[in-house]
């Protein structure tokens, strides 16, 4: 399995306080990696790097390298749109945008550059149906998104960030805010989504990120603790920190 | 225990009772002006009110016609002039300078404006716009009503667009937008009815300024279409008629006084069904 992500000796940094310590870790392609770790470890602060996400607020500085497809992420003058584009990104809560079902997904459509109404039309309809949303909401798409359930509208989001082709697509607890038919549902169309994405997912539910999951980094401290195969880690972990999270001793 | 429980229930119904009395006394005076500015206002509007101009002094009849046409360019223009730049500035406290010190220093003197006395941004306008151009205008009257509106509408804007969560609009920035087009797609749109209150009650509150207007766009006993030249409005109207000899003129006043009134309530009332119409959706 290739490398997408090469995450080399980063630090991050809210202003003065330090946030991650010197990470190091590899995201396969075409795979899901999971981040599991005690509240306030820095999992979601790690992801949000991976599309810079930070940028929007000041004050905010990484250090180290990310290397996407061999190319530092972190460099000065990198055009952040297009990289937004190619790395995806799914919340915690549902962000539907305040329009319709259809709006909310063409409006990425219409970023890319696309213009025709059917070709716009289509890859609407393509994306909820990769999302397996299409059947629940086919008659609705004129709709407003808040109308839909909130699973639904996880899964409204998860179909936009899938419309515009990225090429990784990261998770920030994406099922946290969602009942179990509707996390099962997600589980499922995550197992689905592998198949021509790679996905990061944050998660705090360690069950989930044994089910889903191909590899797992434990996080500490702003700190990766143990980075393995999930089987791995959830059958014979080589650090006692991460025995000790996730056989519950604390965390 | 039963001492206490008296106590209690009769603290209560006192609490009650003065918030109940306070209640009532504010709403016993808007009550009696609505009523007297019916029961004055309403039989002197009939067909020439709306369609003449005024008749000379101390005759009978004429109408108001060319002061009604006058608010309503002069407000048309104060709304052209300050809802985009309120709006903008608005859009700039809240997307762009958020806490930086350029922001906080707009926010505090847009505070400032909104308690500036109309007057003075009246004797303002007068100074800037009146005395250099040598005349009243329309324009000018517009223009002192548009900063009369301006810091309304600049920190209701802000407060509306604040109401669009900060996940909204990263969900829109993760996706590759732009933060103009997050900013203008995404963020306006679920502004829209929030900023759209604010700017009917902006445009109803300028709507029954009076003393910036006898500065800047004056008055005038004919018809004017240029925005150059001084300009009747109704609230001049009812300000010089109320203080004329005339019994005529005392009518021709209270006429345009409910004029105003029902159109500022129009105008309430159209924002308070947009805001209900928002919390149901």
């Amino acid at each position: 399995m290739n490398n997408k992500i090469n995450i080399k000796n980063l630090n991050f940094y809210y202003g003065e306080k330090q946030a991650l310590k010197n990470v190091n870790l590899i995201v396969r392609e075409k795979e899901i990696t999971a981040l599991i770790g005690p509240s306030g470890c820095g999992k979601t602060t790690f992801l949000r790097c991976l599309n810079r996400m930070h940028d929007l607020y000041p004050g905010n500085r990484y250090e180290g390298e990310i290397i996407l497809d061999g190319r530092n992420i972190l460099e000065k003058g990198l055009d952040l749109i297009k990289l937004r584009s190619k790395v995806g990104m799914v919340f915690q809560k549902p962000t539907p945008f305040p329009m319709s079902i259809y709006e909310n997904i063409a409006f990425g459509l219409k970023l890319l550059g696309f213009k025709k109404k059917k070709e716009i039309t289509e890859r609407v309809e393509k994306a909820l149906k990769d999302s397996a949303l299409w059947d629940e909401i086919k008659d609705r798409m004129g709709e407003h998104a808040l109308s839909l359930s909130g699973g639904q509208q996880q899964r409204l989001c998860i179909a936009r960030a899938v419309a515009v082709e990225p090429e990784v697509i990261l998770m920030d607890e994406p099922c946290s805010a969602l009942d179990p038919v509707a996390t099962a549902k997600i589980e499922d169309l995550m197992t689905d989504l592998k198949k021509n994405y790679t996905v990061v997912i944050v998660t705090h539910n360690m069950q989930q990120a044994a089910r889903v999951s191909e590899y797992t980094g434990f996080f500490m401290m702003g700190e990766v603790i143990e980075f393995d195969y999930t089987q791995k880690i959830f059958t014979a972990p080589s650090n006692k920190l991460t025995e000790d999270y996730i056989t519950g001793r604390f965390g | 225990m039963n001492f206490f429980y008296l106590r209690r229930k009769f603290y209560n119904i006192l609490a009650l009772t003065v918030s109940l009395l306070s209640a009532g006394f504010g709403i016993f005076f808007l009550f009696w002006i609505l009523k007297d500015v019916i029961s004055f206002g309403l039989p002197a509007l009939n067909g020439s009110f709306f369609t003449e101009l005024p008749a000379p002094p101390g005759a009978e009849g004429g109408g108001v016609a060319h002061a009604i046409l006058g608010t309503f360019f002069v407000t048309v223009v104060a709304t052209a002039i300050g809802v985009p730049s309120g709006i903008l500035a608005g859009t700039y406290l809240s997307e762009y300078g958020r806490k930086s010190k350029t922001a906080s220093t707009v926010r505090f003197l847009s505070d400032i404006l909104v308690s500036a006395p109309s007057i003075v941004i009246g004797v303002f306008v007068y100074a800037v716009l009146v005395k250099p151009f040598g005349g009243f205008s329309a324009i000018a009257g517009a223009v002192a009503l548009s900063i009369i509106m301006l810091p309304v509408i600049v920190r209701t804007a802000e407060e509306v667009l604040k109401l669009v969560p900060d996940a909204t609009r990263e969900a829109a920035l993760a996706l590759g937008a732009p933060h103009w087009k997050v900013t203008v797609q995404v963020v306006y749109r679920g502004a829209r009815r929030g900023i759209t209150t604010g700017v009917l009650l902006a445009v109803a509150r300028v709507s029954g300024e009076t003393a910036p207007l006898l500065f800047t766009s004056f008055n005038n006993s004919f018809w004017n279409f240029k925005m150059t030249e001084p300009t009747a409005t109704l609230t001049v109207t009812i300000f010089n008629y109320a203080l004329g000899p005339y019994e005529d003129w005392h009518t021709k006043a209270w006429g345009a006084a409910f004029l105003i009134t029902a159109s500022v309530l129009v105008l309430t009332v159209l924002a308070r069904l947009l805001v209900t119409r928002r919390s149901a959706g």
